[in-house]
Order: structure tokens, then sequence, then C-alpha cells
């Protein structure tokens, strides 16, 4: 890698961004659902009473 | 010339015990250590001979202060296991350090071993009490309420650089790289100004720039002069301001910048100055700045993001890697510094599969968004604790990465291996081999030594100075001559 390469490379990925994303659209509803679907798993997981557990963490100081 | 930056990872644990909030610290964490260490290894006890957290690099050795009483930690709980590791009870946390590793990629995995021998423990601990199972593991860095415990770097330094060069260049590049390295956490502590979230764990409780203290007055650079090797030619540089991660990027990058930033230094590489007027005040808007777009003021009048005194270093490594021959994977850690500066200028959240910050940010929206919280919901304030969980069932790290919302660097083969074996180009290598060879016969043994009682006396003591020594093709050949101590003490003397 070359040490001025960071930045043109940087420029040119910005300019790239811009441009127009056709299929952004039609993938957002399935992204939506997907990260529905990820917080239902974690809810599964989670510790139930976040108020209490939250609050009974306490730790001794460390370095 | 700069010299290999051989490096390790020490990571005090968050410890919790289910439905029992006033358990005894120290007692859980010494019965996840001792159901996990096998007999024989338990037997084996750490020598302390060559430590001494109170001289300082700057050159002179401190009396302890008042009120800050030197722990006695004798007789608490402490294993040296077969990957070279040592796992132990440090201030109530059990902690792990890692083996001395030759490269960052090795740190990762080494470190996350060390995740999986605590999951492990836990595991074991259930089967001898049944609350064992109710014991939960936390890779983070603070309780939310003001305490906070550590995730600390070392790194091989040439005793010839001067301890002044180090601070000079490293607290700029210390308080930038929380970009990368952060963890992420919601709401602020030790008094800072009050946020929502920000980006690091640790930056609320740093108060001064440099000192020796590691539990309280936390310095940005620590000074503690324990060399663990041969103190006429090492520093051992130990790096207490960087957050735990769970994320394997932010663990390499971590590792690998601050080699490549050492190495310049020892090089006397870096002609320009980056020193902050306000470091302290600096460390804070930084991680308070989720955004990225900050500036903190540099001596000369200039002001920079975060990012683009990061860009600074990164412009400077990489001109340093044209020019010298750098181990260690400095082409990958380049490349990936690269990538995520600029991913993080575009947008930050375009980071979410390779920050720990992000991922963990993004997913605190995205139940913010579903459930309409507000940033003081107690919600938001477990998901943040429970995304450290080292568990991989509870873990909500994991629940992201298998998921598939998280890139991997390492594989989980590695991972398992690294559990049981040390890494073979390092000193760690000689000692986790005679761990798992000859422990009955090991009395004791550290960082730096190995202490053998081979039947007869006296006990002999094998020095470890040279960390870049003791390595699979320095003494495999050896070891496999040597079916017993008492023949690797004899051909040692050969």
């Amino acid at each position: 890698m070359s040490s001025g390469g960071g930045q043109t490379r940087k420029r040119r990925d910005k300019e790239e961004e811009t441009q127009p994303q056709p299929e952004a659209a039609s993938t957002k509803e399935d992204a939506t659902k997907e990260v529905d679907d990820l917080l239902d798993e974690i809810d599964e997981v989670l510790e139930t009473n976040a108020e209490d557990f939250v609050r009974s963490y306490i730790q001794k100081g460390g370095q | 010339m700069a010299i290999p930056k051989i490096c390790g990872i020490e990571t005090e644990y968050g410890i919790s015990v289910r439905d029992h909030s006033d358990f005894n610290p120290i007692v859980a964490s010494s019965l996840l250590i001792n159901a996990y260490a096998k007999p024989a290894l338990r037997r084996v006890k750490w020598d302390y001979e060559e430590e001494n957290p109170l001289r300082d690099a700057r050159g002179f050795e401190r009396a302890p202060a008042e009120g800050a009483a030197v722990e006695d930690e004798t007789g608490l709980v402490n294993v040296i296991l077969p990957n070279g590791s040592r796992y132990y009870v440090d201030h109530a946390h059990p902690e792990y350090s890692s083996p001395e590793c030759s490269n960052p990629h090795d740190g990762v995995v080494w470190d996350k071993a060390g995740e999986r021998i605590l999951e492990a423990s836990i595991q074991a601990a259930g089967a001898i009490v049944p609350n064992g199972q109710g014991i939960s593991i936390y890779k983070n860095n603070s309780d939310g309420k003001g305490n906070s415990y550590g995730c600390h770097e070392n790194y091989l330094v040439d005793r010839k650089t001067p301890f002044p060069n180090l601070v000079h260049h490293l607290i700029p590049f210390l308080v930038t790289r929380q970009v990368f390295t952060g963890s992420g956490k919601v709401g602020a502590e030790a008094n800072s100004r009050d946020v929502d979230f920000q980006i690091s764990q640790r930056a609320d409780f740093f108060e001064v720039e440099v000192g020796l203290e590691t539990t309280f007055k936390r310095p940005i650079i620590n000074t503690r002069d324990e060399p663990h090797a041969d103190p006429e030619r090492y520093r051992r540089l130990h790096v207490i301001a960087g957050d735990a991660n769970m994320a394997e990027l932010p663990t390499f990058l971590k590792l690998g910048t601050a080699a490549l930033v050492l190495r310049m230094i020892e090089d006397d590489f870096i002609a320009e100055d980056f020193t902050l007027t306000e470091p302290v005040r600096a460390i804070r808007t930084v991680s308070h700045d989720p955004s990225c777009k900050a500036t903190i003021e540099l001596s000369d009048g200039r002001r920079l993001s975060a990012i683009e005194l990061q860009w600074e270093y990164l412009r400077l490594a990489s001109k340093y890697s044209e020019d010298n021959d750098t181990d260690g994977g400095a082409a990958d850690v380049l490349s990936a510094w690269e990538q995520v500066l600029e991913g993080l200028e575009s947008d930050p959240t375009s980071q979410s599969h390779r920050l720990d910050w992000v991922a963990k940010l993004v997913l605190l929206e995205a139940y913010r968004a579903r459930d309409g919280l507000g940033w003081d919901h107690p919600k938001l304030r477990l998901i943040d604790l429970q995304y450290h969980d080292v568990s991989r069932k509870r873990g909500l790290y994991y629940k992201l990465e298998r998921a598939g919302k998280i890139d991997r660097l390492v594989t989980e083969e590695e991972i398992e291996w690294a559990i049981d074996h040390p890494p073979e180009d390092t000193r760690a290598y000689f000692r986790g081999e005679c761990l798992r060879r000859y422990s009955r016969a090991i009395v004791a043994a550290s960082w730096d030594a190995l202490i053998f009682d081979v039947g007869e006396e006296p006990l002999r003591k094998v020095p470890t100075l040279e960390p870049g020594r003791g390595t699979k093709a320095h003494v495999e050949e050896l070891l496999d001559a040597s079916p017993r101590a008492g023949d690797l003490i004899a051909n040692l003397g050969a």
C-alpha cells in the first residue's frame, strides 16, 4: 500500500457512494424483517428483569 | 533498529451470580479457576520474585501510597495453563493474561481462547456447586456505576528508547484510537458530563496523563516498570487505556497499530508533533462523540478530529513499512486500519460488522426504534452489559456473530487449539510445553522463569529472560530428548 493512497482512495469512495443505488429500495423491507427477527431472537436470551439485573450488577473496582 | 513487538493482553472479567447479588467475587472467581484447572496445574505456584509494581519507568521506586495498600496476592488462586497463559484472581475479578504472542493475529487467537476458558470454567463450576451455573462472566470494563476493571496490553519495547519519547508520541495515539478500539457504553460515569451513549467503556476513568497507578487516578500512560524480561535490554510497556473487545478486528487493530507506532518511536521515525493541549479532556471528548466529528486541540493550535489524527499515524506507518522490515502481518494491519478510518469517516454505522461500539450502538438503536425506548430505559443498559457475556448462548455479541453480522478474522479451530497450546514462536512455547510435559516437577513459574524440583537439592531455576527465545524451533528437539524434568535440567546444563 502506498502512503498517499489512503487519501486518494478515500475521496474516490465518497464519489462512488453518491451514485444512485436502484436496489436499495427493494431490499429495504427484507432488511427490516431481518432486524426484527434478530431482535426477537435476542429477546429470548435477554435476562428477564432488566431493571433488577442491571441494578445488582456491581463490581469491585479493578485495575 | 526496532525490536520485535512481542505482545499480550490481560483481561479482568466482570463476574456476577444470578439471584445472589451478595456473592463474594473472590470466592466465585476462585471457584471458576479451581474448577477449570487440573490438580497437577493447581499445585504449581506463581513465582513473585521479579514482580515490582512500584518500580517506575521514569527511573525511581516509590513507597506504597497511604490508602493504596499493595495487595498481598499470595494465597489467592493462581494457575499457569499449558497454553502459556496465567489464570488467576486479581482485585476480585477472574483475570486471564494471555501468553506472549509475536503478532496481532495470534494476539486475537489467544485472547479469544481466554474467553473460551472462562466459559468452560462456568461449566466446570456447575459440576461442583449447584450455583455454579448461575455465574455470568462479562468481558467489559465497567459496571455502569463508577467501577472499572481493566483490559491491558503489553508490548516489548527496547530499553534504549527514552521513556519520554514513548509518552510524547503515544498519548495522542491512545486518545484517538478509541474510534476503533472502543466497545461502547450507555451513559457516562465518574463525574463525566452525561451522554446517551459513548464510544469507550474506559475513557471516563482516566484522570492524569502519566502515572504509576492502575486502580485509581488512572493515567493514560502507565509507568509501571516490570519488564518480566532482561531489564537491561527491555521494557514491557503496560497500556491500560484500552477497552476489552468482543469483536476480533478491534483486538487485531489495537495490537497491530500500537506495534507499528512503537516501532516508529524506537526508530525515531516520527518527526511530527501531535502533542495535545489537554489529553485527559480529549479522551472524553473523543469517546463522547459517536459521530466521530468532534475535534481536539493540538499544542500547535490545530484542531483535528480523532479520525484525522489517526490518518496521520496511518500515513506515517505506511511510509515506515515501505522503508523498514516489519513483521507481524503489518500489511494486513495497514489495510484494515485504512478501511476502518474510511468507513468511519463516511458513515460510522457502516462499521457495525467490524467494531464493537458501532455494533452495539446499531443494536441499541434498533431496540429503541422497535420498542420506543428512551436512552434511560434499563433494557438498554442490560443490552450494553449482555453484549459482553462470554457465554456463547447468552452473549449478544455472539448472537450478532452467529447471525452473520460481524466479520471474523480467526477460525474456531485456531481458538480451540489455543486453549491448550502455547504460541510456537515466543518463550510461551517453552513455558506451556514444560507445564504440559513436566507439571509434576515444576514447583513455581512466572513469565520469566520456571522452577523445577527434580528430586534432589537444590531447586533448579530456568530463567526465560528473552521473550523471543524458547520457541518451538529453538527447544522442541531438546524437550523431545528429555522424557523427564531431570533430563531437561541435565540437557540444559550440558
